[in-house]
Parts: structure tokens; C-alpha cells; sequence
């Protein structure tokens, strides 16, 4: 089983911390895992903006650098999303149609391909999660909070087996934080309140770290937690799951 | 004024944006409680959307239907095809009948087609009798949202609207004394109206009858007092049979406000003897909405509200921030389609974070239609110049491993060095709130590489 590792470009750029972190546990778990060099972005910051046409070039590089691999899998639920949904953009050949089929997310990858839970990390903190909108309702990792139906979430899975780690409970367990992309930028009064209310949501409930599998959300919510100089403190939740404190 | 400017406005009052949320919210949760109640509830949002789906492909056959079915039973049916020939219609109608007073209940299509404004230049009183409809109608607003159309409102405003028009006492924003005051002056205009007017829920193809839900009764009040009954709907609110009142009834309620059933769920069949009743069958846009194939199941909706409920946008913003008839999520879906131009940027004003698709009781995909009229509306609109012209560059540079390498080390050697005068600034809106993260040494792929090496 060949895994590419997948890097999205704001990741690589801003939080190679994230990146490392994901490489080790992949490695940890004696995962053949490669990666591509090359890499630029998946184009969901331009599909999402209306400019789908002009991220082509990007989604077919993305096909190209990643076709040989069994699997893909990459530290953020809303790239992976876009690879899965929006690369119908793209002409359907059999490489576009297995990298599309085959892109994980992290979490999924580790509880659905790899089948394991208990990582073996630890991590002695009181932690809330941020269940990201496109890793939630796009991927499916967890019940959503509007559907009925029985309760799972895959990054629940994974956080209960650190060894320490106390999983806070939220008021409103799924709600956005307001990230949205460029959406940040164009709605900023309304992705400002909507974060701010996502923040005091963990703080009212005790959290010391705030965690998700998505680092854009966690990049927008960390940005308002440094700027309002409040005690959390945020991490990806694959830096948690590599962690052995 | 686009959504982003109104939104602003909005949030200029912190308070009254988390009340606005919080009551919002409340509904919100009501209706998980009582929709997850029910052991099959997805499976009947399943079925609403298949019927639906089967209405509007054979929309043709069951409006024929309805309508000979209507006739049949002693009702007159008008059709119209735009907001115009409706209001012309209505006019028509109470022109017959030599009617100066008008008690009408919600109806979002009149909203939609503006008919109050039309009625009263020709010196007609038009009295919305939903409560909520009448305090924004007293305020000279349009309704914030579909199901509460007054729900920007506070107890307080409300009072001394009332103090101002229909002249209570202050009362602290009483609710007991404010509804009762209501009620009397309701009263009084139910019982002096000529013509009452309704919007229809349900119609329903195979009786030629239809059904209007109220939680007031102010739709049978009307109607039972009044000589003349005239009904106004969307092409698009056909069932085919009456059976399958039974998925929408239940289907509604619950969305709309988390209650069994609304209150009142009167069915209208044939004109009580002596008495008038009209249908008024209108398009406006719809077929045309119909045609497009990625937005078609927009026509789905049955107005219960719940996208507006859960959207964390909506809650935040408020409904004349979307400066259209029908606000939200369902509003950002339908809008475009009437007026591309004046509502392009409704369907921005969203995360794409879904919970509008997964509350919608006949499952319309609102959150993929919202990306589909984004790449829509950057074709057809003309958009701002630096916005363009970032994302035409990104596009390239993202397809070019060598150029995004070298973007991406000047962008983190900028941040990293310039002065933070020329970094927070009126151009960054993302500093305006927020911190930007702190720039490390070196990239993942710098890290890899000297890992390789090493290792």
C-alpha cells in the first residue's frame, strides 16, 4: 500500500508543524508513505470563489502528482472534500476518478483504512474540538447534529484513546466558526462574530487546547484567540495524536 | 448595498446580534427535539423530496388537474404569469365586488409581488392579520424572515409601536398586553373586511382543494367572515394527492418551529353558499427557475424556515440584510435566478458549512447550489478588480509548482519582515480581528528536503 502524503499549500506555507506531524504518525504506523514533491494547492480557494474555470490547471496538476498512489491522504477535511467533490470539474479519466475515490482525510485514513484508534499518544489536557463543516457534513466523519440518526464521530474515536486526554463537551457541537474561505475576508464582521462565538463556546466549557482536523478553521480561530489574548491554546489533531508527552 | 455591508451594520449592536441568535438557535434546537422524535424523520424528508421532484416534472399535468378539479368544485381560477397580471387580477377582483377592505394572511407571495403597495395606491386598506406580519407592516418593514417575520423585533420595539399606532398604554414590552391590544384591533378589521386573502401551503391536485397553516387562525377568521376568499399561490406548491398531506403537514411543522403540527392546518375545498372563492395560480420566475437544471430543486421549498434557523450567517446578519423577499439560505438560492445583477452577492454570503441542506424537510441541496451561482454569477457579473484579478493569478501561479514555490517564500518573507504598520492595515480585513499566524524559518517542503538529506 503506496500513500501519498498530501500537503495543502497553507499548511505547508504556514504550519509545517501540522505537515511534520502527520509524516511521523503516518511513519509511526508503518505506513509506505511519499511525498510528491511539486504540490501546489487542490483550487478550492478558487472553486469556492466562483473561479472553478481557473483552478483547473491546479486540480489537474494535483491529479498528475498523485495518480501512482494507492492512497492520499492529507491533514485538512475540506481539501479532501473538494478533491471528492468538486473535481468533476475535470475531464472523468480512470486517474482522475482513483485519485478522487481513493483522497482521505487523516482521521478517516487511520480509523477507516488503517482500522486503529489507540495511536498510543498522550496528551494529559482538557481538549475541545472544532468538528469542521467539510470534514462533518461534506465527509460524513461524524453524525451531524440535524440528522437523526445514531451518534459517531471519527475524531472523537481517535481523542478517546489518548491516554490523559479529557474530551470537553460544547454547547452547540457542530456550529461553524466562520472561516469560509475568502468568505473571511469579504463577510469579515460576520466571520469575526461567528469565530468569536465559537471561542467562547470552548472557554465556557473549561478547554485548555482547542483541536480539529482542519487547520483552516483552526488558523482563523487562532488568529482571534491571539489577537483577544485569550487562554486556549489551539493545535491540529494530528500534532495531538503524534504527541507522547 | 450588498449582504457583507448590511451584515456590518447589523453587528454594530453586539447584543443584539447574540439575542437575535440565541432566539434563533432556540427554534433551531426545538425543531431537532421534535424532528428526531419521530422514529422515520429522514425518511420522510426522503419522500417530501421525491414527491416534490415528481411535481416538478409533471407540473403541467397536475396544475390541469388542479384546476378543472377546482372549477369543478365551484371555485374560479386565475392564472398569472408575473407579479403584475397578479396584483392586476386581485385588483380585478375586488373591483367586482366594490371591496375597499382587505384582511390578508401570510403570504409570501404577495411579499413577493408586492401587492400591499399596489391595493393601497388604489385606495384599498390591505391589514396583514398574522401578528408578526402586522408589527413589521406597522413599522413600514419587510418581514426579517418567513415564519417570524417580525423576529428582529424586541418586546420593546413592539410596544411602542403599538403605543404609536394602535395607541396601548406602555407596558414594558408586556407580551399578554401587547397580544390582547392585537387582538382587539384585529378584531375589529376582521370583522369590517370585505375581501380576505390567503397564501396556500399546500394545493392540492387531485380534490382541486387546498390547505393553509396557520398558528393564529387568522386565515379562517378572514375567510369565514368575509364575502369573497381569494387564494394566491406559487405554481410550484402542487401535491398530487391529498394523501401525501400527511408527509407535509408533519414535515412543516417540525421544520418551522419544532411544533407536532401547526395550530391551525384549515383545509379550503369549495365557497361556503353565498360566497366567492378564487385561486390565483402564479409563475414569476418560477418556470424559469424550473428550466435551469442546476437550481431546479430551489423549487422544492415549502417555507418552513429552517435554513434560516440554523444558518450561522443568518442568525448573525438578519433577514433585511439579504434585501430580498424570501432571506437565507433558500433566498441566496432563489434570488439570483429573479435578479442576478442586484443579488449576486447573496450566495457568498455563506460558508458552504451545509446545515441549511441537512435541516431542508425536502432535502434541497442549497449549500451546492450556493457554489454553483458563485461560478455562475464570476462569468456573468462583473467583479471587483483586485478580487479578480488575485484569484485569475492564483490560478496560475497554483498550477506551476516552481512559481508557487517562489510565491510561497516571498509571501512568508514578507510577513515575516515587514513592519507591522504595512501588514495590519485598512487594506488586510483579515487583520482587522484577527492575528495572522506566526511565520516559522522554513516551509514543510524546506524541512523535507534538509530531512532527506540528513537522513
Amino acid at each position: 500500500m503506496k500513500v501519498g502524503l498530501f500537503i495543502p499549500c497553507y499548511v505547508n506555507q504556514l504550519y509545517p508543524q501540522v505537515a511534520i506531524a502527520t509524516l511521523e504518525l503516518l511513519e509511526k504506523l508503518n505506513v509506505d508513505v511519499y511525498y510528491p514533491q511539486g504540490q501546489t494547492c487542490c483550487g478550492q480557494p478558487l472553486g469556492n470563489s466562483g473561479y472553478e474555470d481557473d483552478s483547473k490547471g491546479a486540480c489537474k496538476l494535483f491529479v498528475e502528482n498523485f495518480k501512482q498512489y494507492d492512497y492520499i491522504v492529507g491533514p485538512s477535511g475540506s481539501c479532501i472534500y473538494h478533491i471528492k467533490h468538486h473535481f468533476d470539474i475535470l475531464e472523468q479519466t480512470p486517474e482522475v476518478q482513483k485519485v478522487r475515490n481513493n483522497a482521505y482525510e487523516l482521521c478517516e485514513f487511520l480509523v477507516k483504512v488503517l482500522g486503529k484508534t489507540d495511536l498510543g499518544a498522550s496528551f494529559p489536557h482538557k481538549v475541545g474540538l472544532h468538528k469542521s463543516c467539510h470534514g462533518l457534513r461534506g465527509l460524513k466523519l461524524g453524525s451531524c447534529s440535524e440528522v437523526k440518526g445514531e451518534h459517531y464521530s471519527t475524531e472523537e474515536d481517535l481523542l478517546n484513546k489518548v491516554k490523559g486526554l479529557e474530551l470537553m463537551s460544547l454547547n452547540r457541537k457542530d456550529e461553524c466558526c466562520g472561516f469560509g474561505g475568502t468568505f473571511a475576508v469579504f463577510e469579515e464582521a460576520i466571520s469575526t462574530k461567528m469565530g468569536k462565538d465559537r471561542v467562547q463556546d470552548h472557554l465556557d466549557s473549561d478547554v485548555e487546547v482547542l483541536t480539529g482536523a482542519d487547520h483552516s478553521c483552526l488558523m482563523h480561530l487562532e488568529g482571534l484567540i491571539n489577537r483577544n489574548k485569550q487562554p486556549l491554546k489551539v493545535m491540529h489533531i494530528a500534532e495531538i495524536l503524534n504527541s507522547s508527552l | 448595498m450588498n449582504h457583507a455591508t448590511k451584515a456590518k451594520e447589523f453587528n454594530k449592536d453586539e447584543s443584539k446580534v447574540n439575542w437575535h441568535d440565541k432566539a434563533l438557535w432556540y427554534v433551531r434546537e426545538k425543531r431537532d427535539k421534535s424532528a428526531h422524535s419521530i422514529q422515520g424523520w429522514e425518511y420522510l424528508r426522503e419522500l417530501g423530496s421525491a414527491i416534490k421532484a415528481n411535481v416538478l416534472s409533471n407540473l403541467d399535468e397536475y396544475l390541469v388537474e388542479f384546476e378543472s378539479n377546482a372549477q369543478k368544485n365551484g371555485i374560479h381560477v386565475h392564472w398569472a404569469s408575473n407579479a403584475e397580471e397578479h396584483n392586476n387580477i386581485v385588483n380585478s377582483i375586488l373591483e367586482k365586488h366594490n371591496a375597499k377592505r382587505v384582511v390578508k394572511s401570510k403570504s409570501m407571495l404577495t411579499e413577493e409581488c408586492h401587492l400591499n403597495p399596489f391595493l393601497e395606491k388604489k385606495g384599498i386598506e390591505v391589514i396583514d392579520t398574522d401578528l408578526g406580519e402586522r408589527i413589521v407592516q406597522l413599522a413600514e418593514e419587510p418581514p426579517s424572515h418567513i415564519v417570524l417575520p417580525a423576529i428582529h423585533k424586541t418586546k420593546e420595539q413592539v410596544d411602542e409601536l403599538f403605543q404609536e399606532h394602535l395607541g396601548t398604554k406602555p407596558s414594558q414590552g408586556n407580551p399578554e398586553y401587547l397580544v390582547s391590544e392585537a387582538r382587539k384591533h384585529l378584531r375589529d378589521k376582521f370583522l369590517k373586511a370585505d375581501v380576505a386573502i390567503t397564501g396556500v401551503n399546500f394545493a392540492v391536485a387531485d380534490t382541486g382543494g387546498f390547505v393553509v397553516c396557520t398558528n393564529e387562525g387568522n386565515a379562517d377568521m378572514g375567510v369565514h367572515l368575509s364575502k369573497v376568499h381569494i387564494a394566491c399561490m406559487g405554481i410550484e406548491k402542487i401535491i398530487p394527492k391529498e394523501k401525501h398531506l400527511g408527509v407535509f403537514l408533519r414535515l412543516l411543522a417540525r421544520s418551522a418551529t419544532g411544533q407536532p403540527i401547526t395550530t391551525y392546518s384549515s383545509h379550503f375545498n369549495k365557497p361556503e353558499e353565498g360566497k366567492e372563492m378564487h385561486i390565483v395560480i402564479v409563475d414569476n420566475g418560477r418556470t424559469e427557475q424550473l428550466s435551469r437544471e442546476d437550481f431546479r430543486a430551489s423549487l422544492h421549498c415549502i417555507r418552513c424556515g429552517a435554513c434560516m434557523n440554523t444558518c450561522p450567517i443568518y442568525r448573525r446578519s438578519g433577514g433585511h440584510s439579504y434585501d430580498y423577499t424570501i432571506p437565507g439560505p433558500i433566498g441566496s438560492i432563489l434570488s439570483p435566478g429573479k435578479d442576478l445583477k442586484k443579488h449576486s452577492s447573496l450566495p457568498f454570503a455563506s460558508t458552504l458549512c451545509g446545515s441549511c441542506s441537512n435541516v431542508c424537510p425536502v432535502k434541497i441541496n442549497i449549500h451546492e447550489q450556493l457554489y454553483k451561482w458563485r461560478q455562475v454569477i464570476v462569468k456573468e457579473e462583473k467583479q471587483p478588480v483586485v478580487k479578480k484579478s488575485i484569484l485569475k493569478v492564483a490560478g496560475i501561479i497554483l498550477a506551476k509548482p516552481s512559481l508557487y514555490g517562489f510565491a510561497g517564500k516571498s509571501a512568508r518573507f514578507a510577513l515575516k519582515h515587514l513592519p507591522k504598520f504595512m501588514i495590519y492595515n485598512k487594506l488586510n480585513a483579515w487583520g482587522k480581528a484577527r492575528d495572522l499566524p506566526e511565520i516559522k524559518n522554513e516551509n514543510f517542503d524546506e524541512w523535507y528536503k534538509k530531512r532527506n538529506k540528513n537522513g
